[in-house]
C-alpha cells in the first residue's frame, strides 16, 4: 500500500460558477501570511483557483459549461523539477509547495507549469499558486476550503492511496487532464465532455393538420465519414441535441428519422470549435 | 431596608467587578460625576454615587448637586426593579408610569445604567479559541451566519457554519424511492466571502466628515454636493452640527421637513437593521417618510393580490410544506423568471441548490422561461424559452388558450374554487374581442414559436406542475419587475388556478421554499424592528411588541414620499404615490400627496447608507436633487464612501456588522415575509459578535444614533439605559430559545440550531391544500387579517368571494386603465411595440438582481468581488460593469468581448465592458441592477456614469397609473463603443486633511 495523498476532484456538470471557490481562496490567502506555507495573495488579479466558462449553441439550444482549475498537484510536478533546491517540493501527502522565502526572485517558476497555475507577485517577486489550503489540512481540517464552500458538490477532495485513488476514479468517471510536460496532475475532473465535445441539434417540427407541431421521439445521428458518430432522439418540444462529437473541424451529416416523415439529411459544417444549432428544421411526411 | 441595602450593594458589586476586569475599572474613572437615587418621598432611602476612579464611592442621603437622579416612587417600586430575579417588564412599566424617572444629564444617566449592565456581561465569554493565535466568532450575513476567526484584532476568514455532533439532525425527505437530506452546514455565497475584504475596504469611511464648502452658518454651497471634497471633523463636531440641522429645520420650517432614505437592505442584524435603530430615532424626531415599492414584489403586490390575495406576503404564495409534496408527487417545474441559483431566494445563498439537482435526477422534468439563460437554467438543464421580454403575459394567455381548447385545465376546480372564468375564458377565445390569443398570436408578441407553447401547454396541461414565477417561487423577479409586470403575476395565479392551485403536485415554488423545519418555533424577524418599539411600520405587533417589553415609538408625521420620487418632491416640490399597505387588498389604492396638507416640504434629508443610485430608476435626478437649494442639509450615516456619501454635507461613519454585537436568525425577516426560514435546510440563529473593534472612528448606528440622542434629551427614551448587547439579550428573551440553551451557552456558542420537525409523527400541511380541497385554512400563517375574510375565519381566500377570482372584484372599484378587472394583455408602454422609440433604441435592456452582490451590498468598495469577470471587467485600471450582449449585436456595432461601451437612449449612458454571451437572443442585452458605484463622468449634464448604475437609463414611469410599482426592466438602449474612457476624470474621491 502506497502513501495516501490528496487529490482534488471536479464534477463539470455541477459547477455553476458561483466562485466560492475563488474567493475562499482569496478570503485564505490575501492580507495573510502561512509561513512555511505561502505570502500573501495580493488583494487583486490572482486567481489562484479559477473558473473559465465555455457556451455551446445558439438560443435556445445553449448550455454552458465551467472549469474550474487550480494547481494540479502534480505526481510529477514540472515546478519542482525547476527548483531543485527545494524551492519548490512535493509533500508526502501530495501537495506541493513553493517556498515563499527560497522562491524569492524565481520567475522560471512561473514559466514551468505547464497548466498556467503558478502567478507570480510583482511586489513580492514571489511565484504563488494554491497550496491545498496545507496549514490548514495540518492543523486537522478535513478538506480545505474550496471543496466547504462549494454548493453544488462539484469540488470534492480525498486523501487517498493511489490503488483507492485509481479505484475511485475509474468507478466515478474521473480523468485527468492531459499530462502536460510528464506532470501527471493529480485534480480530477468528471464530465470534461461539456467542455470539450461539440453537439449539433435542431428543434423538428412537422404540419399535423395545419398546424406547426413539435416532432418528439425522432431520432438524429451525426455522422461523420459515413460513420454514426453520436445520436439523440427528440423530446417534447422537438429539441434534439446529438452530443458527444469530437472537435474535429470537418463536414458532418445531421441526419433525422421519424417514422412516417421523410428522412432528413442536413450537411453541417464544425469548425472543430463551436456547436451548431440548426434552427428549426421541418419534418415532411413520407 | 432592603432597597438601602441593594443600593450599599451596588457600590460593593462595582468595585468587585472593578478589581476583577480592568476594563470596567477603567470605566468606572474619567471625569467625576455623582449620580443619586432616590425615592419621590424624602423619607425613603436615598444614595449617592461619585464617580472618578477605579473605585466608586457612595454615601446615604441626598447630595447636594447631583449630575444624574433617579427617582422612583416608593421603596416598593424601587425593590422590583432592584430585587434579584427582577422582570425588565417592570422597569419599563414604571418608566411609562412615571413611577420611576430619570433627571439630569442624559447621557450620564445612560452611561450610569450601561455600567449597571456591564457588571453583569464584562465577565461572560465569546469566541472559541482555535489554536494559533485565533479566536473564533460567530456572525451573520446577507447569506448567512458564518463563522470569523480573528487573530491580534484582525479578521482571518470567515467560513460558513460545519454543524457539529452537538447540533441537532438534520432533516430527511423520502420521495420515489430515494432520501434526500441536507449537508451538515450552511452555505454560503462569494459576497459573504468577500466579508473580509469590505470590512477592510479603502472605501471606508474611517472618521467624521464635513463637506470642505459647507458652511452651515454661511454659504451652504449646496450646488457643490458630489463634486466638493470632504475635511475630517471630530464626532463631537459632526453630532452637534447634526444635531443644531435638526434643531434648526424643525424650529424653521416646522412639520415634515426631514425626510429619511435608506436602502430596502442593510446588513444583517435585528439591532442594528434600518428598521430597528434609525426607525427609532427618526420616529424620535420626527420625518417624512420614504416609502417603497415595494422593491422585487411589484407586480405580485399590485397585480396577483388582487386575484387571490396574500396582501400581508405582497401578493407572494404560501411558503409551506412544497418540498416534499414537490419532490414526491410533481412531475415538471417551470421556472418562469425564476433565478433561485443567482439570487437564492431571500438571503438563503445556496440552501435549495441540491434539492433542486436531486429534483432533477429523480426524473422531474423542468422548463425555463427567461430572456437569459439564467444559472439555475444552465445548472439543471431542461428546456429554455426565451422570451421577448416584457411580453410574458402574452405567451400565459396562449397557454390557457390551449388549455381551454383542449380541455386541459380543471374544470371541477375552476368551478368550485373560482370565480369570473367564463369572461376570462371569452377573452382568451376572442370571443369578447374577436382576437383569438393563440400560439400563433402570441409568437409575433414573445418570439416564442407557437408550436413551442403548444408543446409547453401540453406538458404542463397534462403534467403535476410546480411553477416557480419568480426568484422565491411567488415573487422577486424580472418579469415581475417590467411595464407588464402586474399583468405578468395575475396571468401566474389565473393560469395555476386552471390547473388545480393547492392539489398534490401543483403549486407556486421552485423548490425554495416548504422546506420540513419547525414553524412553530419563534425567533424575531428584523422586519419586527429589533429594539424600534415601532408598531406602525414594521411587524412587532404580530409577536415582538407583546415579547419584549419596551417603550413604544411613532412617527408623527404623515407626509411620505415614494422612493422613486424623492427627485421630483425636492426639485419639482411635488409628487405622488400610492402605500405599501398589507394589511388589505385595498390598502394600495391610498394614493397620497407631497406636500401633505398642512406639512413642510423637505428641507433636511438623513440618508443611511450610501448606494441608492444603483437601484432607482433614472436616478441621475437624484444627483440633480441633491444638487438643489431646496435640500439645506443632508447627513449621511455609511459604512462607506460611495454613491450618496458624496452629496452628503455631513458624513457619519459607521461600522460593520463585525464591529459591533447584534443577533440574528438567518433570513427571517419576519413582517411580510413571514416564515422566510422556511428556505433553510437548518434554521441557525446566531448572535453576532464584536469580533474585531471598530476600524478608525467608526462607530455602531445604535451608538450613533444614541449621541444623537442625548444631545436631544432622548438618550434614556431612545436605549431605555441598555447596551447594544442587551438588546441583543432582550430579543433573545423574547424568542423561543430561552429553556433551549442558557443565554451564556449560546454567548459562548455563537449559534443555536433548531431542530427540525419530525414530519413523520407530526405531517405538517401543503400550501393551499385546504383551499383546494375546500377545508378551513390549517397552515401557520397568521394572515389574512380576521377582516380580511368574507365568510368565516380561516376560510377562503381574501378576495371578496373568497376564491380565485379571475375577474379581480377588486380592481373594479378603482379605474386603473393598466389593470383592468380581468387580466387583458396590454403591450409594453417600453418596448419592442413602441416602434418610434424601439427604431432609435433597438436593444432591450433587462436588468436582474445580481448575483455576486447583494445588491449593492460588496459591489464596489474594492472588494474580492471585483475579480469576477461575470460581475466587473479590469480595463485600463478600472472595474467596469459587465453588460452581456449577443455576438450578433456586438458585431453589427464594431464591439469586442470586454470592449468598453457606452449603453444609452435619452435619460442618460453607463459605460460597461461587453460581456459577449449566447445566453440571450439577439436583441436583447443583460446587465445585473444595484451597482453600488455611481461615478458620474463629464459635466453633470452630460448624464454619463461609469459606475455601472445601469438602472439610470430605466424609466420612472409606473407600471400602471395607480401603482408606485417600478418597471426598471422595460428599458430600450443603443449600445456603441466607447473610447472616451482615458479622457474622463475620476469623481472626487477626496478626503482633505484639514
Amino acid at each position: 500500500m502506497t502513501t495516501a495523498r490528496w487529490a482534488l476532484f471536479i464534477d463539470v456538470a455541477k459547477c455553476h460558477n458561483c466562485r466560492n471557490c475563488t474567493i475562499a481562496c482569496k478570503d485564505e490567502y490575501v492580507d495573510n501570511d502561512w509561513p512555511g506555507y505561502s505570502a500573501p495573495q495580493p488583494r487583486h488579479g490572482h486567481e489562484w483557483i479559477a473558473i473559465a466558462t465555455r457556451e455551446r449553441g445558439e438560443a435556445p439550444m445553449v448550455d454552458v459549461a465551467h472549469l474550474p482549475s487550480t494547481c494540479n498537484q502534480c505526481d510529477d510536478a514540472p515546478c519542482v523539477a525547476a527548483a531543485p533546491d527545494g524551492a519548490v517540493y512535493r509533500r508526502d501527502d501530495g501537495i506541493v509547495i513553493i517556498d515563499p522565502v527560497k522562491a524569492r526572485g524565481r520567475r522560471e517558476i512561473v514559466s514551468s507549469c505547464p497548466y498556467g497555475a503558478i502567478a507570480w507577485n510583482e511586489a513580492l517577486s514571489l511565484p504563488q499558486k494554491w497550496t491545498f489550503d496545507a496549514h490548514l489540512i495540518d492543523r486537522g481540517w478535513k478538506e480545505p476550503r474550496c471543496v466547504q464552500v462549494c454548493p453544488t458538490g462539484a469540488m470534492t477532495s480525498a486523501k487517498l492511496d493511489d490503488a483507492a485513488l485509481a479505484r475511485k476514479v475509474a468507478d466515478d468517471g474521473y480523468e485527468a487532464l492531459d499530462s502536460r510536460a510528464g506532470a501527471k496532475p493529480r485534480v480530477y475532473y468528471r464530465h470534461l465532455g461539456r467542455w470539450s465535445k461539440l453537439f449539433v441539434g435542431a428543434t423538428l417540427i412537422r404540419s399535423v393538420n395545419g398546424v406547426d407541431e413539435c416532432v418528439a421521439g425522432a431520432r438524429a445521428a451525426v455522422v461523420r465519414d459515413g460513420r454514426e458518430v453520436a445520436t439523440a432522439v427528440s423530446d417534447d418540444f422537438g429539441e434534439v441535441k446529438v452530443d458527444g462529437v469530437d472537435a474535429v473541424a470537418g463536414r458532418v451529416d445531421f441526419v433525422v428519422a421519424m417514422p412516417g416523415c421523410r428522412p432528413l439529411r442536413v450537411d453541417v459544417g464544425l469548425d472543430g470549435t463551436d456547436s451548431r444549432y440548426l434552427g428549426t428544421l421541418r419534418l415532411e411526411p413520407a | 431596608m432592603k432597597v438601602a441595602l441593594a443600593l450599599k450593594g451596588a457600590e460593593w458589586a462595582m468595585n468587585l467587578t472593578a478589581a476583577r476586569h480592568p476594563a470596567f475599572a477603567a470605566r468606572l474613572a474619567g471625569r467625576d460625576r455623582v449620580v443619586q437615587l432616590r425615592m419621590r418621598d424624602a423619607r425613603g432611602p436615598a444614595r449617592h454615587f461619585r464617580f472618578g476612579s477605579a473605585r466608586v464611592r457612595s454615601s446615604p442621603g441626598l447630595h447636594g448637586k447631583p449630575d444624574v437622579v433617579l427617582t422612583f416612587k416608593n421603596e416598593a417600586t424601587a425593590w422590583r426593579i432592584f430585587k434579584p430575579g427582577a422582570k425588565r417588564g417592570d422597569a419599563v412599566n414604571f418608566a411609562k408610569n412615571f413611577a420611576v424617572e430619570v433627571t439630569g444629564d442624559d447621557e450620564l444617566a445612560c452611561w450610569f445604567t450601561e455600567t449597571l449592565s456591564l457588571m453583569r456581561s464584562v465577565g461572560w465569554k465569546i469566541g472559541v479559541d482555535v489554536g494559533h493565535g485565533e479566536t473564533r466568532y460567530c456572525n451573520a450575513t446577507n447569506s448567512g451566519p458564518v463563522f470569523v476567526y480573528v487573530k491580534d484584532g484582525k479578521i482571518v476568514r470567515v467560513t460558513p457554519i460545519d454543524f457539529d455532533a452537538d447540533d441537532p439532525e438534520s432533516w430527511t425527505i423520502e420521495a420515489r424511492g430515494r432520501s434526500f437530506s441536507p449537508p451538515r452546514r450552511t452555505t454560503t455565497t462569494a459576497h459573504t466571502l468577500a466579508s473580509k475584504s469590505m470590512v477592510y475596504s479603502k472605501d471606508r469611511l474611517l472618521h467624521p466628515m464635513k463637506r470642505v464648502d459647507f458652511d452651515p452658518d454661511g454659504e451652504r454651497n449646496c450646488a457643490n454636493r458630489g463634486k466638493s471634497g470632504y475635511v475630517r471633523i471630530s464626532w463631537d463636531e459632526a453630532l452637534d452640527l447634526v444635531v443644531a440641522e435638526i434643531r434648526r429645520v424643525k424650529r424653521v420650517h416646522g412639520h415634515g421637513a426631514i425626510m429619511n432614505s435608506h436602502s430596502s437592505h442593510h446588513t444583517w442584524g435585528n439591532i442594528g437593521c434600518y428598521v430597528s435603530a434609525f426607525n427609532r430615532c427618526m420616529n424620535a424626531i420626527g420625518y417624512t417618510k420614504m416609502v417603497i415599492n415595494p422593491d422585487s414584489w411589484e407586480g405580485w403586490y399590485w397585480g396577483a393580490t388582487h386575484h387571490y390575495g396574500y396582501s400581508m406576503r405582497l401578493g407572494a404564495a404560501e411558503p409551506y410544506g412544497m418540498i416534499e409534496d414537490c419532490l414526491n408527487e410533481a412531475e415538471l417545474i417551470v421556472f418562469w423568471s425564476s433565478d433561485p441559483e443567482s439570487t437564492g431566494g431571500s438571503y438563503a445563498a445556496f440552501e435549495g441548490t441540491l434539492r433542486r439537482m436531486f429534483a432533477r435526477d429523480i426524473g422531474i422534468e423542468m422548463v425555463h422561461i427567461d430572456p437569459h439563460l439564467n444559472y439555475t437554467a444552465s445548472l439543471l438543464g431542461g428546456k429554455w424559452i426565451p422570451i421577448v421580454p416584457g411580453t410574458d403575459p402574452a405567451l400565459a394567455h396562449a397557454i390557457a388558450h390551449v388549455w381551454i381548447t383542449e380541455g386541459l385545465y380543471d374544470r371541477a376546480y375552476v368551478a368550485e374554487r373560482t370565480t369570473g372564468f367564463e369572461k376570462y375564458r371569452d377573452y382568451v377565445l376572442g370571443v369578447e374581442d374577436g382576437v383569438p390569443k393563440t400560439p400563433e398570436w402570441q409568437a409575433a408578441e414573445t418570439g416564442v414559436p407557437a408550436h413551442t407553447v403548444r408543446a409547453l401547454a401540453r406538458k404542463w396541461g397534462t403534467k403535476k406542475t410546480y411553477l416557480g414565477a419568480g426568484g422565491k417561487g411567488t415573487a422577486f423577479g424580472g418579469a415581475c419587475r417590467s411595464a407588464t409586470g402586474s399583468q405578468w403575476a395575475r396571468a401566474m395565479v389565473c393560469l395555476m388556478a386552471m390547473r388545480g392551485l393547492g392539489k398534490p403536485g401543483i403549486n407556486f415554488g421552485n423548490l425554495q421554499y416548504g422546506s420540513p423545519i419547525d414553524y412553530n418555533f419563534y425567533f424575531p424577524g428584523y422586519g419586527e424592528g429589533g429594539l424600534s418599539g415601532d408598531v406602525e411600520t414594521t411587524g412587532a405587533a404580530v409577536q415582538l411588541y407583546q415579547r419584549q417589553p419596551q417603550l413604544p415609538s411613532m412617527n408623527v408625521v404623515a407626509q411620505r414620499i415614494t422612493r422613486n420620487r424623492i427627485a421630483e418632491a425636492i426639485l419639482v416640490g411635488e409628487a405622488h404615490g400610492h402605500p405599501i399597505d398589507p394589511k388589505s387588498i385595498n390598502g394600495q389604492f391610498m394614493r397620497f400627496h407631497y406636500p401633505a396638507p398642512g406639512h413642510s416640504r423637505v428641507r433636511m434629508m438623513y440618508n443611511y447608507g450610501g448606494s441608492h443610485f444603483g437601484t432607482v430608476q433614472e436616478s441621475h435626478r437624484l444627483a440633480d436633487a441633491y444638487r438643489s437649494d431646496e435640500l439645506e442639509f443632508v447627513v449621511n450615516q455609511s459604512i462607506w464612501h460611495e454613491g450618496e456619501s458624496r452629496f452628503a454635507d455631513v458624513i457619519l461613519p459607521a461600522c460593520t456588522n463585525f464591529e459591533r454585537w447584534d443577533i440574528g436568525e438567518w433570513t427571517v425577516a419576519g413582517g411580510y415575509s413571514h416564515h422566510n426560514n422556511g428556505q433553510l435546510n437548518h434554521r441557525v440563529i446566531s448572535i453576532q459578535h464584536p469580533c474585531i473593534e471598530p476600524l478608525g472612528e467608526s462607530r455602531s448606528d445604535y451608538r450613533i444614533f444614541l449621541e444623537l440622542m442625548h444631545r436631544l434629551g432622548l438618550g434614556t427614551y431612545y436605549s431605555e439605559g441598555l447596551t447594544e448587547l442587551d438588546w441583543c439579550r432582550s430579543q433573545f428573551e423574547a424568542s423561543d430559545l430561552p429553556g433551549r440553551i442558557s443565554w451564556e451557552d449560546f454567548l459562548a456558542r455563537g449559534y443555536y440550531v433548531v431542530p427540525p420537525e419530525d414530519t413523520k409523527a407530526s405531517p405538517q400541511p401543503n400550501a393551499m391544500r385546504w383551499f383546494a380541497e375546500g377545508r378551513r385554512k390549517d397552515v401557520p400563517e397568521p394572515h389574512p387579517l380576521p377582516a380580511g375574510y368574507g365568510e368565516r375565519f380561516r376560510e377562503g381566500l381574501q378576495t371578496m368571494s373568497g376564491k380565485i377570482e379571475f375577474e379581480a372584484s377588486s380592481l373594479k372599484m378603482i379605474d386603473d386603465p393598466g389593470r383592468p378587472p380581468l387580466n387583458r394583455y396590454i403591450p409594453s408602454w417600453e418596448g419592442r411595440g413602441t416602434t418610434g422609440l424601439y427604431r432609435r433604441y433597438p436593444l432591450q435592456l433587462i436588468t436582474p438582481h445580481p448575483r455576486y452582490s447583494f445588491h449593492t451590498h460588496t459591489d464596489g468598495k474594492d472588494t474580492f468581488i471585483n475579480d469576477i469577470d461575470d460581475h466587473r471587467v479590469l480595463v485600463d485600471g478600472y472595474y467596469y460593469w459587465s453588460v452581456r450582449i449577443h455576438p450578433d449585436d456586438a458585431a453589427a456595432r464594431g464591439v469586442a468581448h470586454h470592449d468598453l461601451v457606452r449603453l444609452y437612449n435619452d435619460r442618460g449612458s453607463v459605460i460597461c465592458a461587453a460581456t459577449l454571451t449566447r445566453r440571450l437572443a439577439p436583441g436583447v442585452v443583460q446587465a445585473y441592477a444595484s451597482s453600488a458605484v455611481y461615478d458620474p463622468v463629464g459635466a453633470p449634464e452630460a448624464r454619463i456614469d461609469r459606475g455601472g448604475c445601469v438602472n439610470t437609463l430605466a424609466p420612472t414611469r409606473w407600471q400602471t397609473e395607480k401603482t408606485s410599482a417600478s418597471a426598471p426592466n422595460s428599458c430600450l438602449i443603443e449600445i456603441e463603443r466607447w473610447t472616451g474612457a482615458a479622457a474622463a476624470p475620476a469623481a472626487s474621491l477626496g478626503e482633505e486633511e484639514p
